[in-house]
């Protein structure tokens, strides 16, 4: 262990930044496990099958349980309803917004961004600011200083870790955002991802986001009842902690600044329910190394290279068993981090890459 | 005058699909569209410094691997975020089985 423990700067035009650019860092190359051009070919394939089939379940089911809340309210028995309905709208959709926002859940163009648009107003994602902070999420997985969405930086806050389950941190950043993006102003963190010439469109996407929510608001005041707020806004909050659960999971713990996905992100093995919900994003170093490839190849693609990757966790729950004590390590020392054990048939991390990270994971 | 340089054999090429080819110092993509033609652009995307020849070409589209930005690598125009930049193509010409392309 050493005692150069660095106070990490995680804004995106800070000392990490900058550290960042001149290490090379940032915009590197990062590494893959070798795949044939044939086979990675057929893997990437697209087909509106799947997904079209998955968003007409996920439309009726978002329906149909708005439907049961707007029926049964007033009773208790509109709970398990709004319980269904919140978490179909507050976390399926970051599913839908991620894969839609890849373009690569549907073949056809027009269909990724018409469910994209829709999951990103129901997470109260600003659509333009956000797919360039995930692409450059891509660019820069978990390089401090250049990765807009690391979700639990060092030292750990754990109370801010377990607030997220309750959507009430974020909800209480995205509205104010999209309400400040309305008025046309971004921060300097969002302009230093979001290209000039794509500005402008961030804040037309922000105003139609805030007129709708107006729009909820004033009918909730006009019919005196909360149920437009329960249908539209508020999912956000009750219905977001499956998006937190899985979500969490994918670099939680983990390295940062290395080049090598197989340090810093995460697979997990999930039931089927949350497969569904997570759109197969539980196989989350497989679709890091390939972004190109469709939800529905990740399991194919899984088994084509965990002869490479660290032994997925066996279930969400031993997951975070496995992050817990890591998080209470890095209360008192933040450069500590789990590094996974490769299979002997993988091919070794390049320590010479990560030589001042490698030294600091005890175990 | 620009020269005509030989990319590659036409065979080469899967149909629907696209090879890297470095020449001079630079990096170019030649693909292959569906109805059997031949097409070259840089061999970069405009967004970030990514091979192009290992995205994935559907119809007239070339998706870059990285950050899924799309172009039609027939005019190298961007189709849209997270590209914004138009691709640089060139032309293409194919003789005796050779796929040639025009260096400017």
């Amino acid at each position: 262990m050493t005692g150069m423990t660095k106070k990490r700067d995680y804004s995106l035009v800070g000392e990490s930044t900058r550290r960042a650019i001149e290490t090379g860092l940032a915009s590197a190359e990062w590494y893959h496990t070798d795949v044939s051009r044939k086979a990675i070919k057929e893997l990437m394939q697209r087909s509106d099958g799947p997904a079209i089939r998955d968003t007409v379940i996920w439309i009726v089911a978002i329906l149909a349980s708005a439907a049961g809340g707007i029926y049964f309210w007033g009773s208790w028995w509109c709970v398990p309803f709004f319980f269904v309905y919140g978490l179909l709208y507050g976390s399926s959709s970051d599913s839908r917004w991620h894969e839609c926002g890849h373009g690569t859940a549907f073949r056809t163009r027009w269909m990724n961004d018409v469910v994209y648009h829709i999951a990103s107003f129901m997470l109260m994602r600003n659509p333009v600011t956000w797919r360039w902070s995930h692409a450059r999420h891509h660019t820069d997985t978990i390089i401090v200083g250049r990765d807009a969405e690391i979700a639990v930086m060092r030292p750990p806050d754990l109370l801010r870790a377990a607030l997220a389950f309750t959507g009430i941190l974020d909800f209480r950043y995205s509205l104010p955002a999209l309400v400040r993006q309305a008025f046309g102003k971004l921060t300097p963190d969002e302009k230093s991802y979001v290209p000039e010439m794509e500005q402008h469109k961030a804040v037309i996407a922000a105003r139609w986001h805030v007129v709708i929510y107006i729009a909820t608001i004033a009918l909730a005041v006009y019919t005196r009842s909360w149920q437009p707020l329960v249908l539209v806004g508020l999912p956000r909050l009750y219905g977001t902690w499956h998006m937190v659960m899985t979500g969490l999971l994918q670099h939680i713990g983990l390295a940062d600044d290395v080049v090598d996905h197989r340090l810093n992100t995460r697979t997990v093995y999930m039931n089927p329910i949350s497969r569904f919900i997570y759109w197969n994003m539980n196989y989350h170093v497989e679709h890091h190394m390939f972004p190109m490839v469709p939800y529905h190849a990740l399991p194919r693609l899984h088994e084509l290279i965990k002869h490479d990757l660290p032994e997925p966790n066996p279930s969400i729950w031993h997951a975070y068993r496995e992050v817990w004590p890591v998080l209470l390590k890095q209360l008192k020392y933040e450069d500590y981090f789990l590094k996974r054990e490769l299979p002997p048939t993988a091919r070794p991390y390049r320590g010479e890459f990560h030589d001042v990270n490698m030294s600091a994971a005890a175990e | 005058m620009a020269d005509w340089v030989e990319a590659c054999a036409v065979d080469d090429v899967d149909e629907e699909d696209v090879i890297r080819f470095d020449h001079g110092g630079r990096t170019f993509a030649i693909y292959r569209s569906p109805d059997d033609e031949f097409f070259a652009t840089d061999g970069y995307c405009t967004h970030e410094q990514a091979h192009l020849a290992d995205g994935l070409v559907m119809d007239d589209i070339i998706e870059c691997p990285k950050h899924n930005g799309r172009f039609n690598y027939k005019t190298g125009q961007a189709k849209g975020a997270p590209v914004c930049v138009n691709l640089r193509t060139y032309p293409v010409k194919v003789e005796a089985g050779k796929v040639m392309i025009q260096i400017g």
